[in-house]
């Protein structure tokens, strides 16, 4: 799990498979409950602070507090209760909610005073500011690059995505596999323009078998693709809609 | 946690998508291309050391037809074995629940990207013949193709012509039964699945192909009463293709073969791919085809044309003859 969310005391190791969070999150055992929260805090906050930031057009330390107060709220008042998977997916969901959220602020003029509650969420908004300053895009109310649904989709896939890269490096570190994440992040994460390495290159540089770039690769494609399945089976309530989303979002038939 | 660009997640998107090869003999090496119901994928077979063709099953199969479906092709092309359709190797499942099969790589290009410059009549009429050929050889064995095209057929770089995707081939009911239904499985992670009969045959009013290349009673749906003409009016239409992308006119025999293949009455085609083929052989050979009936004149101009190399010789002779006799006498 990456470091950079934590809601307040200590958090449990998640399930590997067939668990939801959105589930979970209804639960009524506090400790099932928190750990289901902090894994969509961890796949939607930097999308959420994103729109906010873009299509709201808020200034980084009003986006702060306002993604902070609305997790913070999503928890206290149990939006997630509502949730009806039939109806709409969580993202959407979760825009409608933000978009409501952020409308009352406004209207309140931030009247109450954000945070001071017993509720803390660490978030690491720096690395979400300087995700926004790499992606160079227009921070003017409404000025989404593409339809908001398209962004959101775009950000929640960037920060799944993000969140597995970080599991697999793990993974890979733990089982004595630096080679194959290495390999994995020069040729399908890094950007190096035209000019991308071939297998023969990666071969040299790495001093091992151009058959052996190719099975370390497939190995590392392989894990990334279990563990970023595993997320978005933690994302989803149900086995369709499970498959709906690994189809939309990733391109995966798992029929 | 690492900042992923969207050309990275496009290429991460690109992995996730990929089936999981995992646990079998193949690595995968490239996707490269998509059809029909499946994708098919460059791979490398890491026991025997050579590069094969997987063809992966892509789509939502709830029911489990399309699967049936790609295995039930994988079983026809074992049963087809001819220079002018691709091995099969192996068929199965892999562990992330995708059917597939496996067959030998064919490098070349398909017959819907030929080069309208480079690619003579002759060249092109001889590349007909062999899929008539292959037609003819699946016809024998009680098997049409009912989807035959210019994007079905592979020329490889060595000249090999293939005719390509079976998945909505129908064995005739009066096709000999294969001695041999069990495909070996790569491994024991791989198995394989008898297509049922339900899944096996097409429903009658359901229709399969390609407009433009399938018969009138295909696109009527009459599946029941379906057989090889069918195949021989996608044939004409393949031969039409052939001779309307020419950088020339095409010869009236040649017009008039296409359109006897594609005739909507089937009783008045080519009785077989075998007859076509032979018609189209005519052609090259200077000799009459049967689909296209000449006066005496159109006679005159073919045998002038069939000896034209002895008819130019002999006038050479005569005139130089002529000539000399003229001089002498003066």
């Amino acid at each position: 799990m990456t470091q950079d969310t934590h809601i307040g005391g200590s958090s449990g190791k998640f399930p590997a498979t067939q668990w939801s969070a959105i589930g979970a999150a209804r639960s009524n055992d506090p400790t099932e409950r928190t750990r289901a929260l902090e894994t969509i805090i961890a796949s939607y906050w930097k999308p959420i602070y994103k729109y906010i930031r873009i299509h709201w057009g808020k200034t980084d330390e009003d986006a702060k507090d306002l993604t902070q107060e609305f997790f913070v709220r999503l928890i206290e008042k149990k939006y997630l209760d509502d949730f009806d998977p039939s109806k709409a997916r969580l993202r959407t969901f979760l825009r409608i909610c933000t978009d409501h959220f952020v409308a009352n602020e406004a209207k309140a003029a931030r009247r109450l005073k954000r945070g001071g509650g017993a509720m803390h969420i660490s978030l690491n908004f720096s690395l979400a500011e300087s995700e926004l300053a790499r992606a160079n895009v227009s921070l003017t109310a409404g000025a989404s690059p593409e339809p908001i649904e398209e962004f959101l989709e775009k950000e929640f896939l960037r920060s799944l995505f993000g969140l597995a890269v970080e599991e697999l490096r793990t993974f890979c570190q733990s089982r004595g596999k630096e080679t194959h994440f290495r390999l994995f992040e020069i040729y399908d994460l890094e950007d190096d323009g035209a000019q991308r390495q071939s297998y023969t290159d990666l071969g040299a540089q790495f001093k091992i078998a151009v058959t052996d770039v190719t099975n370390y690769l497939a190995f590392a494609r392989r894990e990334f693709r279990r563990i970023a399945l595993e997320k978005l089976r933690e994302m989803t309530t149900s086995e369709d809609e499970y498959r709906r989303e690994a189809r939309a979002l990733l391109g995966v038939d798992l029929s | 946690m690492s900042w992923l660009s969207d050309e990275a997640i496009s290429r991460l998107q690109a992995a996730s998508a990929l089936p999981d090869f995992g646990g079998t003999r193949y690595r995968l090496v490239d996707r490269v291309g998509s059809g029909g119901m499946g994708v098919v994928y460059l791979a490398e077979d890491s026991i025997l050391g050579r590069r094969v063709a997987l063809k992966v099953l892509d789509f939502p199969d709830a029911s489990g037809e399309l699967a049936a479906r790609l295995l039930r092709e994988a079983h026809i092309l074992a049963r087809l074995e001819h220079p002018g359709i691709v091995p099969v190797h192996d068929a199965g499942t892999l562990s992330d629940g995708c059917v597939f099969y496996a067959m030998k790589f064919v490098e070349g290009r398909r017959l819907d990207h030929l080069d309208v410059q480079k690619d003579t009549l002759f060249d092109r009429l001889r590349i007909f013949q062999r899929i008539c050929d292959t037609v003819a050889f699946a016809h024998a064995r009680g098997i049409i193709h009912r989807d035959l095209k210019p994007g079905n057929v592979m020329v490889g770089s060595f000249g090999e012509v293939l005719v390509m995707d079976w998945g909505v081939a129908k064995i005739l009911s009066s096709a000999p039964k294969s001695h041999n239904q069990a495909v070996p499985a790569g491994n024991a992670s791989t198995s394989i699945h008898s297509p049922t009969a339900a899944a096996s045959e097409t429903a009658h009013g359901e229709v399969l192909g390609t407009v433009g290349y399938m018969s009138p009673e295909q696109a009527r749906g009459e599946i029941a009463s379906l057989d090889t003409r069918s195949d021989i009016f996608s044939l004409g239409a393949v031969l039409q293709y052939l001779l309307t992308t020419l950088a020339s006119t095409p010869p009236q025999p040649l017009s008039a073969i296409a359109r006897k293949a594609m005739q909507a009455d089937r009783e008045s085609r080519y009785a077989s791919a075998i007859c076509l083929g032979q018609d189209i052989g005519s052609y090259l050979d200077g000799l009459p085809v049967s689909a296209y009936p000449e006066n005496i004149f159109r006679k005159i101009a073919r045998w002038a044309s069939r000896y034209r190399v002895a008819i130019v010789l002999v006038l050479t002779y005569l005139i130089v003859r002529s000539l000399l006799l003229l001089w002498f006498r003066r």
